[in-house]
């Protein structure tokens, strides 16, 4: 299925199952933390990788990522992204260490914590994805990088750009109690492969 | 970002071109695995710049090509601009920057070794042109931001971890 002959029930299933794996890592990461995570409606946008680019704060602004491969009956790239801030008061939460800075030497410690809550908060995503879809799913272990926006997910794009000039992106943006209406926002950020979405509208009997 | 100049600064997006004239600058911003590709006229202080994504268009897989994506058409494309504004080929020489590895991975999966086969893509095809490269900053695990001035051939590189440079 060529991109423009997605429509609105296409992009209502795409939402829905955002919505249904960013919830389940929500909650894993409000477990991890003993702390509320408060998620937003998940957007689901067909968008230019220039576009995609400007997605968090800007080609150049500096972020934790996450990446991983999905391989599988569906297949794609997945990250969490969090601002720099963000990801170290989660760091110094889960460490109990107030001193912990991803921009100031950051430990072996907070590293790879910070590698397994990626690891625990995609596992559960995409595990609630593969159980509603019914489909076989197995994530590549996740690398992580703390450097430009731009840098990291167009790793995610490369693998699109062979087949289009646009992407698809499944949006979920969560933040913590009390900074709602801040910029200070994570995204779980999915991007399908063109060739698996008709693999998820099958799965769903909207192909 | 860079050094304070008169001129104004032209960006160029991922899978994007653009050529400038002194006192204009041209930049692109947060390169990954993706390279960044300079070709200059040192004395007509003319620039172009193509941000690419993937090393050949024979992996294109979409109807219409945009060539600013690969190495092989963006390189190409990118000297036919610079021809149209009157410089000579034999004159032009390249800076060449990005082709990181993001992220580290156990995994042989060639998808996450894609910088350093960019790189040579790129090389491949400027000696097929006979372009020079003057100086690249290549691979290493970081991203960059990379601004060309042609009034003074430097490539300036801005990583998160090592500040700025210049090539």
């Amino acid at each position: 299925m060529s991109h423009q002959n997605i429509n609105s029930l296409h992009l209502d299933v795409l939402k829905e199952i955002g919505n249904i794996g960013a919830s389940h890592a929500a909650t894993a990461l409000s477990d991890l933390l003993s702390k509320k995570i408060e998620m937003r409606v998940p957007k689901v946008e067909m968008i230019t990788f220039n576009e995609m680019m400007e997605l968090a704060g800007g080609p150049e602004k500096v972020v934790v990522g996450i990446y991983l491969r999905i391989e599988g009956d569906l297949e794609g790239s997945m990250f969490f992204i969090l601002p720099v801030e963000q990801a170290n008061r989660f760091i110094q939460r889960l460490l109990q260490d107030d001193q912990f800075d991803f921009r100031n030497n950051a430990s072996e410690l907070g590293m790879s914590a910070m590698q397994e809550m990626g690891n625990i908060l995609s596992g559960s995503y995409l595990s609630a994805l593969s159980d509603f879809l019914r489909l076989k799913v197995y994530p590549t272990v996740p690398g992580l990088s703390i450097d430009m926006f731009g840098a990291i997910i167009s790793i995610g794009l490369i693998e699109i750009s062979r087949v289009s000039d646009y992407v698809i992106v499944i949006n979920t943006s969560i933040s913590e109690e009390g900074l709602e209406d801040t910029e200070m926002k994570g995204h779980f950020l999915l991007l399908p492969d063109p060739e698996s979405f008709n693999v998820i509208f099958n799965a769903l009997g909207v192909g | 970002m860079f050094s304070p100049n008169t001129g104004k600064v032209v960006k160029v997006g991922i899978a994007q071109m653009d050529v400038v004239k002194s006192p204009d600058t041209i930049r692109t911003s947060g390169l990954g695995s993706c390279v960044g590709v300079v070709i200059y006229d040192e004395s007509k202080k003319i620039a172009g710049l193509v941000h690419v994504m993937l090393p050949d268009s024979s992996l294109s897989r979409t109807e219409t090509i945009n060539k600013a994506k690969f190495a092989d058409t963006g390189i190409e494309a990118l000297i036919e601009m610079l021809q149209r504004e009157g410089v000579q080929k034999f004159r032009l020489k390249a800076k060449i920057a990005g082709g990181a590895q993001m992220f580290k991975f156990a995994s042989d999966n060639d998808t996450m070794r894609i910088g350093p086969r960019y790189v040579e893509a790129v090389k491949k095809e400027l000696k097929k042109y006979g372009i020079p490269i003057v100086a690249e900053d290549t691979g290493g695990n970081s991203g960059r931001t990379i601004e060309f001035d042609p009034d003074t051939s430097k490539l300036m590189i801005r990583t998160v971890n090592q500040g700025v440079s210049e090539i």
